[in-house]
């Protein structure tokens, strides 16, 4: 039944740009970039029980490391991915290394003011960064010979990056390592008792979590051929964080609507709502107060309801 | 051969609270030793510092002739040490199975696999059911334990504490809440836990504690005033002033 259901679901995700005009192409890339991200953070506030603020950071870096290497330095795509996912983790192991000293509150401010350095750094160094204007110019690229500026091939290379971050997200989650994670989340006194590192183990899910992060900055450094300070700004993770609580922290597919419904609103509706971003607080508000566990938990729940009703 | 616990001179304090006070404790392996002691005796926190969950001052402790004083926490349980907590501490939104096997899964080198998926017929997962036969609770093996009842999440407690196949086992009240016949229960568990482990026991009960104890330590104030033999510890003077009050 669920792998029927996810069959479907892919089916439909790839046969979007047959039926659809190219605004909703790009609206769809658009929004399985932000799942890509959205899933990143999850590992950390979902599975991992540590609330991030600053995960736009990642995003932000390798976007910046790539239109950077592509337009100061001319390397190819292919370098310039390898480079810009690297260094963002490396960068991801630092960060981890000095976030992870607290949790909780002390947790959340420490990545905030993190990602917050970055954020000064692409405003205020000019000479590496253009500041305010951004870097501009960054080209798409063509793997085995497939041109990426149509919006159609671009769509279905993001979705085939899209499917395998998800897919290797999985994996992890229902691996041994991936149970030890949501362990650490809810009683790390006793998991260190029963053996596990629970350092390491929220250190190796930050790292991945920035790797994911980075990923998806990859891929929207391409989408909009253009990067700009405001990427890693505290709204960036906020919003990030947004859709993984509305859609369902700690769940697969939550972040993934939650991106979704974020990404709808913040394109679709505010080409008709002029405050749209009044319109996203709202629906977040009522998500919070009629479904405080998220989209995806609320609706598996009304849904396990409705079977047991029939049996 | 080692003893199975042999703490030297430890000190802990909180401020200028002492908890432990050059305390020294030598535990023979397969020996049933009960910990007893008025509220604040820095019973609890001894067990912490065996555990390594607080970090003692000064001092050493040593598990089969291994020094651990120094060693992490979670490296503790890879050595044999395992324990259970006065306050409940399991996975409320785990089943029976999910707990008992995570515990497992501590002490594997398998847990840092991210590639298999773990899956309910693995090994773990066929041992769990086996402990949670031991401990009389297979029937209720895919109830989450926020389901279950507060006799039966000590069971759990114990079978979870078995599944590291520990040396050294250390029981923080395993009776501390529960029912005459709850007792009983878990009372036999603990009796029937083969002497290959070395258990240590902090228990309010007199009455079972006694009955399973072969030597007992009194604490107060973070020191051992008086150690022996069940009638020599009963029939102490130091005992019954600051422990039995009469």
């Amino acid at each position: 039944m669920k792998k029927t259901a996810t069959l479907l679901v892919v089916a439909f995700l790839i046969s979007i740009p047959f039926y659809s005009g190219e605004y909703y192409i790009n609206l769809g890339s658009q929004m399985l970039i932000a799942a890509i991200f959205a899933s990143s953070l999850n590992l950390l506030v979902g599975y991992g029980g540590l609330t991030s603020l600053g995960h736009a950071v990642y995003l932000g870096l390798s976007a910046y490391i790539t239109a950077w290497l592509i337009t100061k330095l001319g390397l190819g795509h292919a370098q310039t991915a390898v480079i810009a996912l690297t260094a963002t983790t490396i960068m991801g192991m630092i960060f981890g290394w000095i976030a992870l000293r607290a949790t909780g509150l002390g947790f959340l401010m420490l990545t905030l003011a993190l990602s917050q350095i970055f954020w000064g750094l692409a405003y205020r160094w000019v000479s590496m960064t253009n500041g305010d204007n951004g870097i501009s110019g960054i080209s798409r690229p063509s793997p085995f010979g497939v041109n990426l500026d149509d919006s159609n091939y671009f769509y279905w290379f993001v979705l085939i990056i899209f499917l395998a971050s998800i897919f290797i997200i999985s994996r992890i989650v229902h691996s041994p390592f991936g149970v030890s994670i949501c362990g650490t989340r809810d009683q790390s006194k006793r998991m260190t008792a029963l053996g596990f590192n629970v350092w390491l183990i929220r250190w190796i899910t930050f790292v991945l979590a920035s790797f994911f992060g980075a990923v998806a900055g990859l891929l929207y450094v391409y989408f909009h051929k253009y990067i700009h300070p405001t990427v890693m700004s505290i709204t960036s993770s906020a919003e990030a964080l947004l859709c993984v609580i509305a859609g369902g922290a700690g769940t697969l597919t939550g972040p993934i609507i939650g991106a979704f419904l974020v990404m709808i609103l913040k394109n679709y509706v505010s080409g008709y709502v002029e405050r749209w971003n009044m319109l996203l607080g709202a629906v977040f508000v009522f998500i919070v107060l009629f479904m405080p566990s998220g989209i995806t938990p609320w609706a598996a729940e009304k849904i396990r309801l409705i079977r047991n009703k029939f049996e | 051969m080692s003893n199975a616990l042999e703490i030297h001179h430890l000190n802990k304090s909180f401020g200028g609270v002492k908890v432990t006070q050059d305390l020294s404790l030598t535990v023979k392996p397969g020996e049933r030793r009960l910990i007893i002691g008025p509220n604040g005796a820095g019973k609890t926190t001894l067990f912490s510092q065996i555990s390594g969950e607080i970090i003692s001052d000064s001092g050493s402790i040593s598990v089969f002739g291994k020094d651990i004083t120094k060693s992490p926490a979670h490296l503790r349980a890879h050595v044999g040490v395992s324990r259970t907590y006065q306050i409940i501490t399991l996975f409320p939104k785990n089943t029976l199975t999910h707990n008992v096997a995570l515990a497992m899964l501590g002490i594997s080198k398998h847990k840092w696999s991210t590639i298999n998926k773990l899956k309910a017929d693995d090994e773990l997962f066929v041992k769990a059911l086996e402990l949670l036969d031991q401990v009389g609770l297979k029937h209720r093996a895919n109830m989450l334990i926020s389901e279950i009842s507060y006799g039966e999440q000590r069971r759990v407690e114990i079978a979870i504490a078995m599944s590291q196949n520990p040396s050294l086992l250390l029981l923080d009240e395993p009776l501390a809440g529960l029912s005459h016949d709850e007792r009983i229960i878990v009372r036999d568990l603990i009796i029937a836990i083969p002497k290959k482990t070395t258990i240590i026991m902090i228990e309010h009960d007199m009455d079972v504690a006694l009955s399973f104890a072969e030597t007992i330590s009194v604490l107060h104030y973070g020191s051992l005033i008086v150690e022996g033999d069940r009638d020599y510890v009963v029939n102490h003077p130091r005992t019954r002033e600051v422990y039995l009050g009469h």
